[in-house]
């Protein structure tokens, strides 16, 4: 008889943790202004104001934003791969900085050097904005490495995606994550397609929360359009790493609205899916409805906030039209640090 | 933003098809609301409104092939917008669609001739400090050298840890190691499992936290599962995040053929790295340059990848007794001063050279041996000064010929000091073909002492 997984797959809560009505408003914000910002971007995409590639959030706002709820701001780290610009909003970084960077403009957080998918903030604990598909994973469980190294009490929380998850080198840090059990929280965002290949089309199994089963990593499938339930798992899995039992794996169910990048041939999913989560899963729908319904939160109070953010993103589009390019000094700056 | 503008799927697009119109004239529609479907050839796209409003205007009906990127398509009103306001840019009078800003600074860029690009910095390497009078000289060997460069760096701080393949309780596969376990410990002397692409990245990882890995690969040839996280990780880090994220960090390990293990274990990346800005390349041949440069590289800001060489460890030199023996990286040494042709190598190559020198100098040619200690930066002044008294340059690497370090030189010289020369510069390289295991066959694939000799004969016009 084959030996049974050490790992036991932690069942996701039965009843739906409540937030606070302040938790619940911090959500709407955080989630309304990575769409809006989102939708904007993908505009401005549209307009030729931003080039290359361009991977929108649009869907999966509920994933960064309970995650980073529960995180420690300015102490735990983050790092993603190349759709980052939710990541970044949502830890903090000037919406500003993010078109700017963009739109490859001075003013970007990477001085224009970088664009949409390699942003960083060392102020903020935020380390990219990864381009190479798994990349992000292997240099996750080093920042968790680095925290064990200083007991500083960080933990590092690494995003990938479900396409990212059959990559090689993410098993090589599942090993070396509990061989030493580091720090470190892995969100597997499974938004069901890596590009254009469904998970049934590229994975041999598709409960991608069992596959740290083997090295002993337990793992949680989550409701990744619900921000209550995303929040909830990830205060467990963060007090797990950072109690120091080692690393732990949160699969997101979540779905992006979008193409995988602006240029998709929108052939390998129907409409009426991308359709059915958009009016039945929608992330801030959700918390909007349950807003209202509580009845404490006026329909002229939530349109404030989108006025408000509204204002942020317009002021973060007009800047990084009008920012000027990076001087051409800029060329030959930032290679290595002289000594 | 009353205009709905024809979107580009891709900067490269240059017009596509409204496919279908998904709301009509009267439709309220808020942000996110799908208004339309585009196709091109390759991709559809559903254009989705911004802003809240009412669609007053479909300017483009569906159906219609060829719509220009940016031409306006649709009219959507917010509350209090005027008609008028939103007309203006479409009047007749300007029937070409409105450009965004920058669409239009591209599309002028195209046609005016192109911004001068700025001169490269140059880089100005230190000269060798000087050492104190009547310093203690000890005979050690390479490894002993770079076994006493880490453990002094190692002590000196805290952020400093070594990581790789049995570091640690094996005492180093080439015991470069050796002892560090026992005097640092486990947490900062640290056996990996096999897994050369995860152990770079997490070292990668760790050093964008600050701390400063040193990274062991057993030999450079498994560091190929690891060369994305080497170059995509580590040597464009500080590029990408304008100048914010650093990784300092070194890889070290042997690099070259060792003796006859076969093709997959033998093979010289000397070129291969010194190819990627961000990178710091490193490849010493005296115990000396070892000692004093990998102190250098364990405290650089930047990424360095240090390549040993297995046939060198066990050879000895004279390795100055000083308090803190540091190196100067991006210099070259001039290991013989000679005023009839400069021989450059570096690593394994500077032995063929060294050897070869000796029976040229005897036979009277006046050899100038120059050992260009680190690749990145490559310190080609030292070379092209010395070619311009000379007038002939051979180069000497075990690595193949085509886009090797010989190859670079050639043409450094050529730009920089064609009137000089008597003759072509000459490479002597490692044979264009897998190393061979037969034992005849890998020393016919390796360059030699006497292929060096006759191409200074050659240059030198002797043969």
């Amino acid at each position: 008889m084959a030996r049974k997984a050490t790992a036991t797959k932690a069942k996701t809560q039965p009843n739906v943790p409540q937030f606070t009505q302040e938790q619940e408003l911090e959500a709407f914000r955080e989630m309304l202004l990575i769409r809006r910002f989102e939708e904007k971007a993908g505009q401005m995409y549209g307009m030729g104001l931003i080039g290359g590639f361009c991977h929108l959030y649009i869907g999966q706002e509920a994933v960064v934003t309970g995650i980073t709820m529960a995180s420690e701001k300015g102490k735990d780290a983050q790092i993603t791969g190349y759709r980052d610009h939710g990541h970044m909003l949502v830890m903090g970084l000037d919406p500003k900085g993010v078109m700017a960077e963009l739109t490859g403009r001075q003013g970007g957080l990477s001085k224009g050097k970088g664009g949409s998918m390699h942003m960083f903030s060392n102020e903020h604990r935020f380390y990219g904005g990864n381009g190479i598909v798994g990349a992000q994973a292997s240099l996750g469980t080093g920042l968790a490495f680095a925290s064990k190294y200083t007991g500083d009490g960080s933990v590092s929380i690494t995003y990938f995606g479900d396409g990212a998850a059959n990559q090689g080198q993410v098993y090589e840090s599942f090993n070396m994550a509990k061989l030493w059990n580091l720090p470190v929280v892995y969100i597997i965002e499974n938004n069901k397609y890596a590009m254009g290949t469904s998970t049934e089309r590229s994975s041999a199994t598709t409960d991608f929360s069992m596959r740290g089963a083997s090295f002993n990593i337990p793992g949680e499938q989550v409701d990744g359009m619900d921000v209550r339930m995303v929040y909830d798992a990830a205060q467990r899995a963060i007090e797990h790493a950072r109690s120091g039992k080692g690393p732990y794996i949160l699969e997101m169910l979540t779905y992006r609205y979008r193409g995988h990048s602006m240029s998709d041939p929108a052939k390998y999913r129907s409409k009426d899916e991308v359709t059915k989560y958009r009016q039945e899963r929608d992330p801030i729908e959700q918390v909007r409805t349950r807003l209202i319904e509580g009845g404490s939160i006026t329909e002229e109070e939530l349109k404030k906030i989108e006025t408000d953010i509204r204002a942020v993103v317009t002021e973060a589009a007009d800047f990084a039209t009008n920012d000027p390019e990076p001087d051409a000094s800029e060329l030959w700056t930032d290679i290595t640090i002289k000594a | 933003m009353p205009q709905i503008l024809m979107p580009a799927l891709s900067p490269t697009m240059e017009e596509g098809k409204l496919a279908k119109w998904v709301v009509k004239v009267g439709d309220q529609v808020k942000s996110g609301d799908v208004l339309a479907e585009i196709e091109t050839d390759k991709a559809t796209m559903e254009v989705e409104s911004v802003d809240e409003g009412t669609v007053t205007e479909i300017l483009v009906e569906e159906g219609t092939e060829g719509v220009k990127v940016n031409a306006p398509i649709a009219v959507v009103l917010a509350e209090g917008e005027s008609a008028s306001e939103a007309a203006a840019p479409v009047a007749e009078t300007a029937p070409e669609p409105a450009e965004a800003p920058v669409a239009a600074a591209e599309k002028a860029a195209d046609t005016a001739p192109a911004a001068a690009v700025p001169a490269a910095p140059k880089f100005e390497p230190q000269a060798d400090p000087d050492l104190p009078e009547g310093v203690e000289m000890v005979e050690m060997t390479v490894r002993q050298a770079l076994n006493e460069a880490m453990a002094e760096e190692l002590r000196r701080d805290k952020d400093v840890f070594i990581m790789g393949e049995e570091v640690a309780e094996y005492q180093g596969a080439y015991k470069i190691t050796q002892g560090l376990l026992q005097e640092f410990g486990k947490e900062r002397v640290i056996d990996t499992p096999i897994t050369e692409h995860g152990f770079a990245g997490l070292a990668v990882g760790a050093a964008f936290a600050g701390l400063k890995p040193v990274v062991e690969f057993m030999t450079w040839n498994f560091a190929m599962q690891a060369i994305d996280q080497i170059i995509n990780s580590a040597a464009k880090q500080l590029y990408m995040s304008g100048g914010q994220v650093k990784a300092p960090m070194v890889f070290r390990g042997p690099n070259g053929a060792a003796a006859r293990v076969g093709a997959q274990h033998s093979q010289d990346y000397s070129a291969w790295y010194s190819h990627v800005p961000g990178l710091t390349v490193i490849a010493p041949y005296s115990a000396a340059d070892a000692k004093g440069l990998l102190k250098a590289a364990i405290r650089s800001p930047n990424p360095v990848v240090f390549l040993e060489n297995e046939v060198l460890y066990g050879s000895t030199g004279l390795v100055p007794q000083v308090d803190d023996f540091v190196l100067p990286i991006g210099k070259a040494r001039i290991a013989r001063k000679g005023a009839d042709v400069t021989v450059v190598s570096f690593s394994m190559g500077m032995r063929y050279a060294t050897q070869a020198t000796e029976k040229l100098v005897a036979a009277g040619v006046d050899v100038e041996l120059i050992d260009l200690r680190t690749l990145r930066p490559l310190d080609s002044d030292t070379v092209i000064e010395s070619v311009k008294k000379t007038g002939r340059l051979v180069t000497v690497e075990e690595g193949w010929p085509q886009g090797g370090i010989g190859a670079e030189l050639a043409a450094r010289v050529m730009e920089e000091a064609f009137d000089y020369l008597d003759a072509p510069v000459t490479r002597v390289t490692g044979k264009d073909v897998p190393m061979p295991y037969a034992a005849n066959l890998e020393k016919l694939a390796l360059p030699n002492v006497d292929e060096v000799i006759a191409a200074v004969n050659a240059v030198t016009y002797r043969s």
